[in-house]
C-alpha cells in the first residue's frame, strides 16, 4: 500500500481548529467537512491539493479538539497521509480509527520541502522525498497497533468484526 | 505507580502497570455532547450494535450548539435524543435541564474517585479533579465505549508538579494552569499524565481544581490527577456514596509551583501557552467579553466576577457575556444577588452552554475583534472571524478588562 503525491509543508501545533472550524462541526458530512479543511490557516489548499497528495507539519499536529471530524476532513480533501514529527494524542488516535494513515518521522518533517514530490510505502514505512532524492523512515507503530490496522481498525481489534460485520 | 496507572491497573484487571504497556480497561463512564454524539451514533449503527454495555454508564449532554443554532444543530439533537431514548440512557441531559459537560457531571455525581471515564470531548481530563482517571477520544472510541464498555489505552508516563504556598487574592486555579503550561507549552505534557500533590493543594478550592485539570489537555496531557483531600470529600458528601479508592503516589521526579507567586496571567494570542502576567499586556484594547466555559463557569467563578464588577458599569463598546455552567449554578447565581450585578453592570446573562468558547454561537466574533475570555483555547478562528482574537484569563481579570475597556489587573479596577 503507497501514497504519492505533492507535500504541504506546513508548521508546528497544526490544530484542529484550522483543521476543520466549529461552524462547521454541524455537519458529519465527510464530503462537505472536506470542502473546508484548512481554509482558515490556508485558504488557497483546496484548491490546490489533488486527490493523493500529502500533508506534512512538524510538532504536535492535530492540536486541541478531540473532534473526529478533524482527520476526516483531512481525508475528505483527499490528502493520502499525514507525515509530522508528532502527533497529538487524541488525534493520533482518531485518525487511526477513521483509517487516515499518519506517520511519525521528525526527519521527514524537517526536509522535506513545500511542493516536494513524495512516496511512501506503509508496509515499511519509508518516505521517499522524490524532489530531493532523499529517503526516510517513519516510526513504526507498536505491534498492536499495527494489528489493529491490518484487521481495519477500532471494532476489528475489539474483536467484534466476525460477529457483527 | 502514579495514581493514574495505580486506576488503569485496577480497571485492566492487574496489579501492575508500567508506562507505555498496552492495556484494556474497562470503563465506569462514556459521555458524549451534541457534536461529538451523532457521529458515536452513525459509527454505532454502521457496526451493527443494537445493545449498549449499561445505560447508566453512559452520559449524553446536550451543550455545545444548545438550544440549538440553526436547523442542523437541531438534527444532531434531536438524533442524539432519539438515541437516549432507544437504549434508555439514563443521564440524558437536554435543555432545560442540562448544563456544560464537565461541570455537570461531577455536580450530578456521576464522577467517583478512582473511576475510569473517557469522553468524546477533549476536557474530559476536567475529572481528574476528583481523583478519577479521566481522558479525551474521538466519536468512534465512545461508540465502540458505549457497546463493549472497555477499551485500550497506553499507560501514560507521569509530569509531577508539586504545589507550595498560598496563591494571592486575585490569583486563582485558571492563572496556575495558564503560567503552567506557559512554562512546559502545548506538547509540554504530551501523553503524559500531569499529577498536582503538596501543601498548596489545600489551598485551591474545588473550582480551581477543576479549572487545572481541565487544561491539562492543552499542554497536551493525556489525563490530570489531584489527591482525595478533605474539600474533594465535602464536594462529594451528598453526591455520591462515601466508599471510593483513595490513592496516594510518590514521585521521583517533580517540578514545584510556589502558588504565592502566580500572577494574575493572560495567554495570548494564539495559543493557551502564550501566556504573561496581565501587568505585562495591560492596555490592550477589547470588544467583548466571556465569563463561562466548562473551564471557569462555576459558581466561585461568577463570585469572584460578581466582585468585581459590584457597583461598576462595564466599558462602552465592551459586550460582556456571563454563562454560569449548570442550571444550579444558574439558580444560585441567581440567588445570590449575582445576576442583578452582573445585568446592571451591562452584562448578558446567559443559559448554560458552551456556545462562543468554540465559535458556536452566543457571541462570535467579528474580523479583527479582540475579546477576553475564562475559556480555555484561543487558537485562530477559536471564537468568530480568522482574524479575531481571544486572550484567556480568569474571571477577576476578564471582569476588571470589561469595567475598563482593555486588559488589565484586577488588581488595578479593586486595589490589592
Amino acid at each position: 500500500m503507497n501514497a504519492e503525491g505533492r507535500a504541504f509543508k506546513y508548521g508546528e501545533n497544526i490544530d484542529t481548529d484550522v483543521i476543520i472550524p466549529a461552524r462547521y462541526l454541524n455537519t458529519s458530512d465527510p464530503a462537505e467537512l472536506g470542502r473546508h479543511c484548512l481554509e482558515d490557516l490556508d485558504p488557497t489548499f483546496l484548491s490546490r491539493a489533488k486527490p493523493g497528495d500529502l500533508l506534512v507539519a512538524t510538532e504536535n499536529f492535530g492540536c486541541g479538539s478531540s473532534r473526529e471530524h478533524a482527520p476526516v476532513a483531512i481525508s475528505a480533501a483527499g490528502i493520502s497521509c499525514v507525515i509530522a514529527a508528532s502527533f497529538a494524542r487524541i488525534f493520533y488516535r482518531n485518525a487511526i480509527n477513521i483509517g487516515l494513515p499518519i506517520l511519525e518521522c521528525p526527519e521527514a518533517a524537517e526536509r522535506i520541502c513545500d511542493g516536494d514530490q513524495i512516496k511512501v510505502t506503509f508496509d515499511t514505512g519509508t518516505i521517499e522525498n522524490q524532489t530531493q532524492g532523499e529517503t526516510y523512515r517513519a516510526n513504526a507503530f507498536p505491534p498492536f497497533l499495527q494489528r489493529m490496522i491490518q484487521a481495519g481498525g477500532l471494532l476489528a481489534a475489539l474483536g467484534l468484526q466476525e460477529e457483527h460485520i | 505507580m502514579t495514581i493514574t496507572q495505580q486506576i488503569l491497573a485496577a480497571h485492566a484487571g492487574r496489579d501492575f502497570v508500567e508506562p507505555g504497556e498496552l492495556i484494556e480497561a474497562k470503563i465506569d463512564l462514556a459521555l458524549g455532547n451534541d457534536v461529538t454524539t451523532p457521529v458515536a451514533i452513525d459509527v454505532f449503527e454502521q457496526a451493527g450494535f443494537s445493545t449498549v454495555f449499561d445505560p447508566e454508564k453512559i452520559a449524553i449532554v446536550l451543550d455545545h450548539f444548545t438550544p440549538n443554532k440553526d436547523i442542523r444543530s437541531a438534527e444532531l439533537s434531536a438524533r442524539c435524543r432519539a438515541f437516549a431514548k432507544q437504549y434508555h440512557i439514563t443521564h440524558f441531559y437536554d435543555v432545560g435541564c442540562m448544563g456544560i459537560e464537565h461541570a455537570l457531571l461531577p455536580e450530578q455525581g456521576l464522577v467517583i474517585p478512582g473511576a475510569c471515564i473517557i469522553g468524546a470531548d477533549s476536557h474530559t481530563c476536567t475529572y481528574g479533579a476528583l481523583g478519577a482517571f479521566s481522558t479525551g477520544v474521538g466519536s468512534t472510541d465512545l461508540a465502540g465505549a458505549m457497546y463493549a464498555g472497555k477499551t485500550w489505552f497506553k499507560v501514560p508516563d507521569v509530569l509531577a508538579f508539586e504545589l507550595v504556598g498560598t496563591p494571592g487574592k486575585w490569583a486563582s486555579g485558571k492563572d496556575v494552569i495558564l503560567h503552567l503550561i506557559g512554562e512546559i507549552g502545548v506538547d509540554g505534557a504530551l501523553y503524559r499524565s500531569m499529577e498536582f500533590f503538596g501543601e498548596g493543594i489545600s489551598k485551591l478550592s474545588m473550582d480551581d481544581r477543576f479549572t487545572i485539570a481541565n487544561m491539562a489537555i492543552e499542554a497536551g496531557a493525556k489525563n490530570a490527577m489531584f489527591p482525595v483531600d478533605d474539600a474533594t470529600r465535602s464536594y462529594l458528601a451528598g453526591r455520591i456514596a462515601p466508599d471510593y479508592p483513595v490513592y496516594d503516589a510518590r514521585y521521583s521526579s517533580v517540578r514545584k509551583i510556589d502558588l504565592g507567586k502566580i500572577r494574575p496571567t493572560v495567554a495570548l494570542p494564539h495559543l493557551p501557552s502564550n501566556a504573561h502576567p496581565v501587568d505585562e499586556v495591560r492596555g490592550i484594547q477589547i470588544d467583548q467579553v466571556v465569563i463561562g466555559s466548562c473551564t471557569n463557569g462555576r459558581i466561585s467563578d461568577l463570585r469572584i466576577a460578581a466582585e468585581v464588577l459590584r457597583g461598576k458599569r462595564v466599558a462602552k463598546g465592551v459586550r460582556v457575556i456571563v454563562i454560569p455552567a449548570t442550571q444550579e449554578i444558574y439558580l444560585q447565581m441567581v440567588r445570590e444577588g449575582l445576576c442583578e450585578v452582573f445585568v446592571e453592570a451591562g452584562a448578558a446573562v446567559s443559559t448554560p452552554t458552551c456556545g462562543p468558547c468554540l465559535g458556536g454561537h452566543m457571541g462570535i466574533l467579528a474580523a479583527g475583534e479582540r475579546a477576553v475570555a475564562t475559556t480555555n483555547r484561543n487558537f485562530v478562528g477559536r471564537m468568530g472571524h480568522p482574524t479575531s482574537e481571544v486572550y484567556l484569563a480568569s474571571p477577576a481579570v476578564a471582569a476588571a478588562s470589561a469595567v475598563a475597556g482593555e486588559l488589565i489587573s484586577p488588581e488595578e479596577v479593586c486595589g490589592r
